[in-house]
């Protein structure tokens, strides 16, 4: 194959860019997720306080 | 007070919008979103994968340009969603400017970096094209200097988006900057047509016939329609973060207040509870 190093970085890089973003989704979504449901429970055992 | 007034004073709230606007609703995007996002991921990495292997391994080599063609399989891809990428930014940007929706903003904010990073893969794969067949890695061409503004526009649009304590004169700023670099977009598809530039002209057309091998053709369209569900993968779960990160600020202000009612400097503990 002609042009070997061009290619190889090339499709590495085509490789690396989205699965490099789609990782930080991931992890951001995974963070939410977990900083809501801890956040939903809190606020559900304050109301609760709040309220008895 | 009747059953039918109460209807007739709730039904304009809770009433489903029609068309794409009832999609701004931010709850009912995200189990929309949370279905269709995984499908579209799939989808994408597997057509991708099909036309990146197909024009690896199994496509022919140019006769002038050698294997250095198989490099095509990325960067036109890349070079139409770095355009599509801004339009969609720019339309969202009119969305947010015209009808002030939040889930319009978020969407602009998480599509401007993903559009960079696409952009930059195309300039970078262009790069690494050019070296072995021009003799440089760069050349102040009209095509690669108008798409080298495409870039400094996406950035300008992160940069100003997060610019702002206030995050919606953020997004405002952003979405001017966004719909004024629409100007941009055809400098882009008309540059090798207007001058005399060392870039190729388009090789496939939405009118002609494409003067491209077939099998050349399928590999490449592979990649373009893999790579496009990619992208709009991403801009979907990043915008879905985006709604729950913002869901979590408003929750997290909810409780500050109540305790600051309830235990005056309580509220600066309660950042603390919360596992980031």
């Amino acid at each position: 194959m002609t042009h070997l190093p061009f290619i190889a970085a090339s499709y590495a890089l085509a490789v690396l860019v989205p699965a490099a973003f789609g990782l930080n989704a991931y992890q951001r979504l995974r963070r939410a997720r977990r900083r809501l449901a801890a956040l939903s429970g809190h606020g559900h055992k304050a109301r609760s306080a709040g309220n008895p | 007070m009747s059953p039918s007034s109460v209807k007739a004073i709730a039904e304009p709230r809770g009433a489903p919008r029609r068309g794409w606007h009832r999609f701004a609703n931010p709850g009912r995007f995200l189990r929309a979103a949370s279905k269709v996002q995984p499908w579209l991921t799939a989808f994408g990495v597997v057509l991708t994968a099909v036309g990146l292997i197909w024009g690896l391994f199994f496509a022919p080599a140019d006769w002038q340009q050698g294997d250095a063609v198989r490099i095509m399989y990325i960067h036109v891809p890349a070079a139409w969603l770095a355009s599509a990428g801004y339009l969609m930014l720019a339309l969202c940007s009119a969305a947010s400017l015209v009808w002030r929706h939040p889930l319009a903003d978020l969407a602009a904010a998480e599509i401007g970096p993903i559009g960079a990073g696409f952009t930059a893969l195309c300039l970078a794969t262009g790069s690494l094209w050019g070296k072995p067949m021009w003799g440089a890695w760069w050349v102040w061409d009209a095509r690669l200097t108008s798409v080298l503004v495409l870039f400094f526009l996406y950035l300008g649009h992160i940069t100003l988006v997060r610019a702002f304590d206030d995050p919606t004169r953020g997004y405002r700023a952003g979405a001017i900057l966004a719909l004024l670099g629409v100007v941009n977009l055809p400098i882009i598809k008309f540059s090798v047509d207007w001058w005399n530039t060392l870039h190729q002209p388009a090789t496939i057309s939405l009118t002609g016939a494409p003067s491209m091998y077939i099998g050349m053709l399928w590999p490449l369209a592979f990649s373009a329609v893999g790579y496009a569900c990619v992208f709009a993968a991403l801009a979907l779960a990043g915008t879905r973060a985006a709604v729950m990160e913002r869901r979590i600020r408003a929750l997290l202000l909810a409780e500050a207040a109540r305790a600051e009612d309830s235990v005056p400097g309580a509220a600066d503990a309660l950042e603390t509870q919360v596992p980031a």
